[in-house]
């Protein structure tokens, strides 16, 4: 089995012409369709047509991170920038099926803060935003003022799956469970519930997991990890596609254990600084100069190749 | 400004101590003996994802004022469920007053890696 991390996309003549092409996408989403049970991203830009899919291959774009009632330096207008990512979302030539959203929808887990996120999400063109909650989201009562905004299927759980177009999703809370100077878990409930819910699908079906905090381990000093994400991987190991897609530290990394893949997503609302920098000791919002900021938030475009699982990754800033 | 108040409440109590007892009148003692031990307030800082001071030693009936300072929320949770603020916005605080002696070991349960401790003993 092969791991390694990436936090780049390869050198490649091919990817590098498909990256200049992919310059003008200015949106920190990501659109991915599935054409015959492998992933690929869609390069989607108002500029350009896509590449070639299926007409009848799935296609949905990932967000993160947005946090809604932020307001200091590093971004004064969140709902600005999810408005542009939204604009460019309602703009692509072929419609997404639905958005994913990887959590941290709120700042502060506030009433009015849910509200104005689940208003101005209602502007994607899309029938249905999945969305699971972030650390940010479950502050002072767990996931209790979250589900009042976005339980997924009113079973008064922050975890799900769903089906579409031959894929299945899974929605996961890694958000609770946070003990003293741990990374936050699963918890024992949840992964028995996803042993039951996996139980039933084949092995030949496409998994696609959702989970805000990372499902391996990025930076164990600041909780970018999950405590017990190595139950979940296993319960993950014997499908031939799995695609795992996370937020929750605001920059791209990848990692692939055999068929999994693990991707993170940039944010809509600031970045985050990267970890084992010489003096930043913590994971606080990074404020960039003036006019920089569409430059770290950016888009994640993945493509694979024919008869390979493997998933490689375009990351393309929101402005050049 | 406590320590100067003990000093001269030291004295005033010596010479209290002498008026009362030339005068023969007993109840002047227990009022300056009250006014002697005021309760405090004590600050922590949160700020880069830490608390500042992270451990701490206070006397019963103090109050603690943590103030956040960080453009991340935090919290002040306890770990034996004996206090815990609300999340914490840029530049909101939380208090408590801490009666009995113990150690109270507390997190922030949005990033459980940052820890504090109270120590309150009597002194």
């Amino acid at each position: 089995m092969s791991t390694y991390d990436r936090a780049g996309p390869p050198h490649n003549p091919a990817r590098r012409q498909a990256l200049s092409c992919l310059a003008a996408w200015s949106v920190a989403a990501v659109v991915w369709t599935f054409t015959g049970g492998v992933p690929r991203a869609l390069g989607a830009t108002t500029a350009g047509p896509t590449t070639e899919g299926a007409a009848s291959a799935l296609t949905f774009v990932q967000i993160s991170d947005t946090h809604i009632g932020f307001n200091k330096q590093a971004n004064p207008d969140v709902v600005g920038s999810l408005r542009h990512a939204i604009a460019e979302i309602n703009a692509l030539p072929r419609a997404p099926a639905f958005v994913v959203h990887t959590g941290d929808v709120s700042h502060l887990s506030r009433p009015e803060e849910f509200g104005q996120a689940r208003e101005v999400l209602q502007e994607i063109h899309v029938d249905r935003v999945h969305t699971i909650p972030g650390e940010h989201d479950t502050i002072d009562d767990g996931v209790t003022g979250y589900l009042k905004f976005f339980d997924h299927d009113g079973n008064g759980k922050a975890w799900y799956s769903f089906d579409h177009g031959g894929v299945h999703f899974i929605g996961l809370n890694n958000v609770l469970n946070f003990k003293m100077g741990t990374m936050a878990a699963l918890g024992d409930e949840q992964i028995a519930w996803m042993k039951g819910d996996l139980a039933r699908v084949s092995n030949s079906t496409p998994i696609v997991v959702l989970g805000h905090i990372p499902l391996w381990t990025v930076w164990e000093p600041w909780g970018w990890g999950t405590a017990d994400s190595a139950q979940a991987m296993a319960l993950l190991r014997r499908f031939g596609s799995v695609t795992v897609l996370n937020g929750h530290i605001h920059q791209v990394l990848q990692k692939v254990e055999g068929n999994i893949a693990l991707h993170t997503a940039m944010s809509l609302a600031y970045p985050l600084p990267t970890p084992g920098q010489a003096g930043i000791g913590e994971p606080g919002p990074v404020t960039v100069s003036a006019g920089e900021l569409g430059k770290v938030l950016g888009t994640r475009q993945l493509t694979v190749a024919r008869g390979r699982h493997e998933l490689a990754l375009i990351d393309t800033p929101l402005a050049g | 400004m406590n320590e100067a108040l003990s000093r001269n409440t030291s004295r005033s109590l010596r010479g209290g101590v002498v008026l009362a007892l030339a005068v023969g009148t007993a109840f002047v003692m227990p009022a300056i003996l009250a006014a002697a031990a005021p309760a405090s307030t004590v600050e922590v800082n949160i700020a880069k994802f830490a608390y500042g001071p992270k451990e701490i030693a206070v006397a019963p009936g103090t109050k603690i004022v943590w103030t956040n300072h960080d453009q991340t929320p935090h919290t002040v949770t306890s770990n034996d469920k004996s206090f815990a603020s609300k999340g914490l916005d840029t530049d909101d605080k939380f208090e408590h007053t801490f009666t009995s002696e113990g150690d109270f070991s507390y997190i922030c349960t949005v990033h459980p890696y940052m820890t504090g401790v109270v120590h309150v003993r009597k002194q």
